[in-house]
């Protein structure tokens, strides 16, 4: 499969401040790539050198497999853009925002534009300065969706939306998807990722530290054990891959790697089973894998605690 | 109220430095005239002469203020700080006022403060007494400085305190400008405009209905008569009127919802027909366009409905029209011909203005919003140029257009009419020129944008004030308008305005070019 996006080496300095640092990604044609990262880490940085606003130091990055700073415009023609903070022209109302990106992105479909105006409920009549944050996305959402476009750039798209809202613009991203499109969405809302994402990137400091589709990510990480026991377990302190043991009578629980889970299982088998709870990885787990600070002590441990 | 104190300390903060540039000019400006003039008219005989200079020309009076006391040198330092003084210390306080009331409810900072306990009118409250003390630690300061190179301190004082008054007067309608609008585009828009009126009020009044000179703030400020038979009961005008719209405003605020002004948005089209950069890019200018084009159709009205009164102040005076016939210059048209210099000159705010509007879509991401479809760069920046170079053309027109038609319904005199319409036109490459050096300032150092505004200032002084504070040559040399001919009054030059054309599209060029190759947003 073609890859739509393909980033490599991309470097991307402000002053002294290297923003991006040797950063990879690359985006197959019709997935959804989750986009990954705390703020800060870079990722609307990447998203504004795919669109050709900001020059890069050095690296390639092409999509459509043209490069993104001179063939810009013509890369522009083929995709819709979201931006994670979306400010509109106070003066004019949303249907004439949606309107005028739409025909600047090469077309809008008329009955698409209506379907989703309705499903977002939104009145494009309305002045933008009067919208509220959340509409002002709307009308942003509703002006790339309703584009004939082949990709979507979302720079978490749904901040300001509502739970309600956020199932429609999942739908929505859905269909784009059923119909061929790809999508980059950036986002912190790990459920929408989990929901919507074939593979996932993550990003920190300017570096992609993990990429793959959930299911590989979530083979690097562990599940978490709970169970109460016939008898007390024997031996499960000493299997290879097993952590943060608590062993109280005939209740315990852990965490295990994906590969000692078998072993672990068995141990508790031998004992007798009375009750069980396993809980896989969170997407959660794994983002604060990577960002939480703990990290630094104790490498490959999972951390619940701090989510900086 | 509660909390205003605190809020006035953290306002006075935030425009530490602000105020620090508009006190260092006001001072400067008064400081430096009494000196200069001091410097100039060293004997009795140079100050009479320098008098009836003035009084006999309506376009010195028009632009400065009606000539009383003009022959001492306290009458020569009033008459040549307090008009020009009165505008600057409006400007100052519309950006203090605006900044602190409507700008601040637009982007939803003061709905933080207003959270916490701070009483209704706090926030704003405290952005008006920055002003008002400004306005008078400022004016004060200004009388001190003239006070101080040996003038009569009662008569320094009353400047100093007159320029106060103007800026109270100047806060309060800014202040009410900010209840009505419901941006601060459009209440810097208003505020401005009042500033405007109060200018071209005392122009006509002061040339030939006293009447009109007594509804501006600036006419009473000359009304003062500073050095020419002091009365201080004029600044009681100033104090009660900004006392009234003082009060209409702080009603105001009562009365609106908040975050609205008192006109409320309607609702627009469902659908947009707008479908490129350049639509859009003109119905962003559009507005503005307009705006100036009224404001400048009517200053040149104002100077116009003049009319012929400039040569018949002269009819009564032989030796002055022998004296001026000698010098070779028909009065009236070195009148018109400045009056065309001073309306391109204050176009030049436009043009700066309009070249800054890609900065602020830049600023505000909706450049980011459109460089995401298929706009280019080269394109969407040539639009808004082009919507400079329209609107300066435009804006140009209409001053003239309105200078020819005030004249021409004053005196039916249709041929002198067009005769100071059309020259209009040869100050567009000038206008522009100005407006380039904030294009080139926007391709390559996108942050110091707002510097394009020195050289408007720069061109202002040199207009105002450069046979005055006697500057160099050199830097009269500078300013793009001291090379043009004065028509009517002289004949018409195309090697300078070629020129100036020239360095217009030069430094419009390289602005463009280095924009195409450095980082957006």
């Amino acid at each position: 499969m073609r890859d739509v996006i393909e980033i490599r080496g991309l470097v991307k300095t402000f002053g002294r401040f290297r923003a991006l640092d040797e950063l990879d990604l690359t985006v197959a044609q019709g997935e959804v790539h989750g986009f990954l990262g705390p703020n800060g880490a870079g990722k609307s940085t990447t998203i504004r050198v795919l669109l050709g606003l900001l020059r890069r130091d050095s690296g390639t990055a092409t999509v459509f497999g043209e490069d993104v700073w001179s063939e810009s415009v013509s890369i522009h023609r083929r995709l819709a853009y979201v931006p994670g903070d979306v400010s509109l022209w106070p003066n004019l109302s949303g249907g004439e925002v949606i309107d005028l990106l739409g025909q600047m992105r090469g077309g809008l479909r008329a009955d698409r534009r209506e379907e989703l105006l309705e499903a977002f409920e939104l009145d494009p009549r309305k002045k933008a300065r009067t919208y509220s944050k959340g509409n002002r996305q709307k009308v942003a959402l509703v002006a790339a969706l309703a584009a004939d476009v082949e990709l979507l750039i979302l720079d978490e798209p749904t901040s300001g939306l509502d739970p309600l809202m956020e199932a429609t613009f999942q739908r929505c991203v859905r269909e784009f998807c059923d119909r061929g499109g790809t999508v980059l969405l950036s986002s912190h809302i790990l459920g929408e990722v989990e929901e919507l994402c074939d593979r996932v990137s993550i990003i920190r400091t300017g570096r992609i530290v993990e990429t793959g589709t959930l299911a590989e990510l979530r083979h690097l990480t562990r599940t978490s054990v709970r169970a109460e026991l016939a008898a007390p377990a024997a031996g499960l302190g000493e299997l290879a891959g097993v952590h943060d043991l608590i062993a109280e009578g005939r209740r315990v629980s852990f965490s295990a790697e994906t590969d000692a889970l078998d072993a672990a299982i068995g141990q508790l088998s031998e004992a007798g089973i009375r009750t069980l709870t396993s809980q896989p990885p969170t997407l959660e787990e794994l983002f604060l894998r990577h960002y939480g600070d703990i990290l630094e002590d104790e490498p490959g441990a999972p951390t619940q605690d701090d989510g900086r | 109220m509660t909390g205003t104190l605190r809020l006035l300390r953290s306002a006075l903060r935030r425009d530490r430095w602000m105020l620090l540039w508009w006190a260092v000019g006001l001072i400067a400006l008064y400081w430096l005239t009494a000196v200069s003039v001091a410097g100039i008219y060293d004997t009795q005989q140079a100050l009479d002469e320098a008098a009836a200079a003035i009084e006999s020309n309506p376009s010195y009076v028009a632009l400065s203020g009606p000539a009383q006391g003009v022959d001492t040198l306290g009458g020569q330092v009033a008459w040549n700080c307090q008009v020009f003084g009165g505008v600057v210390i409006g400007l100052m306080t519309m950006f203090l006022v605006i900044r602190h009331t409507r700008a601040e409810e637009e982007t939803g900072r003061d709905e933080l403060l207003r959270a916490t306990p701070v009483g209704r009118l706090a926030p704003a409250a405290s952005g008006v007494l920055v002003s008002l003390l400004a306005s008078l630690v400022i004016g004060l300061l200004c009388g001190l400085s003239v006070m101080a190179t040996g003038l009569a301190p009662e008569d320094s004082l009353a400047m100093g305190l007159g320029l106060a008054g103007c800026g109270f007067v100047f806060t309060a309608s800014a202040w009410t400008a900010a209840q009505v609008a419901s941006t601060s585009r459009a209440a810097y828009g208003l505020a401005g405009a009042a500033v405007g009126l109060a200018y071209g009020l005392r122009a006509i009044g002061d040339v030939n209905a006293a009447w009109l000179s007594w509804l501006s703030p600036i006419g009473w400020y000359s009304a003062l008569q500073a050095f020419a038979g002091l009365r201080w009961w004029v600044l009681g005008l100033s104090l009660a009127a900004s006392a009234v719209s003082m009060a209409l405003a702080a009603w105001l605020i009562t009365r609106r919802d908040y975050g609205a002004g008192l006109v409320s948005a309607r609702p627009g089209p469902a659908a947009g027909r707008m479908g490129s950069a350049a639509a859009l890019t003109a119905r962003l200018h559009r507005p503005t366009v307009l705006g100036w084009m009224a404001g400048m159709f009517l200053g040149g009205i104002a100077y116009g409905a003049i009319g012929d009164s400039p040569g018949e102040m002269l009819g009564d005076n032989e030796q002055m029209t022998e004296m001026l016939a000698a010098g070779g210059v028909d009065l009236l048209d070195g009148f018109y011909g400045t009056a065309l210099v001073m309306l391109s000159v204050i176009a030049c705010g436009y043009a700066v203005g309009s070249a800054l509007r890609p900065r602020h879509e830049e600023e505000s991401t909706h450049a980011e919003l459109l460089m995401s479809t298929r706009a280019t760069r080269v394109g969407w920046l040539l639009g808004h140029v082009a919507a400079t170079l329209i609107g300066s053309l435009l804006v140009l027109a209409s001053a003239g257009a309105g200078l020819g038609l005030g004249y021409w319904l004053v005196t039916g005199d249709g041929a002198y009419a067009w005769g100071i319409t059309w020259p209009v036109l040869q100050y567009v490459p000038a206008v522009l020129a100005l407006s380039g050096v904030t294009r080139l300032l926007y391709g390559v150092l996108p942050r110091w944008c707002a510097l394009g505004w020195l050289p408007v200032v720069y061109v202002a002084v040199v207009l105002f004030f450069g046979e005055m504070l006697d500057l160099p040559d050199w830097s009269r040399w500078l300013s793009p308008f001291e090379h043009l001919a004065l028509v009517p009054a002289a004949d018409l030059d195309p090697t300078p305005i070629l020129i100036i054309g020239a360095v217009a599209l030069a430094l419009s060029v390289v602005g463009q070019a280095a924009f195409r190759r450095r980082d957006v947003g």
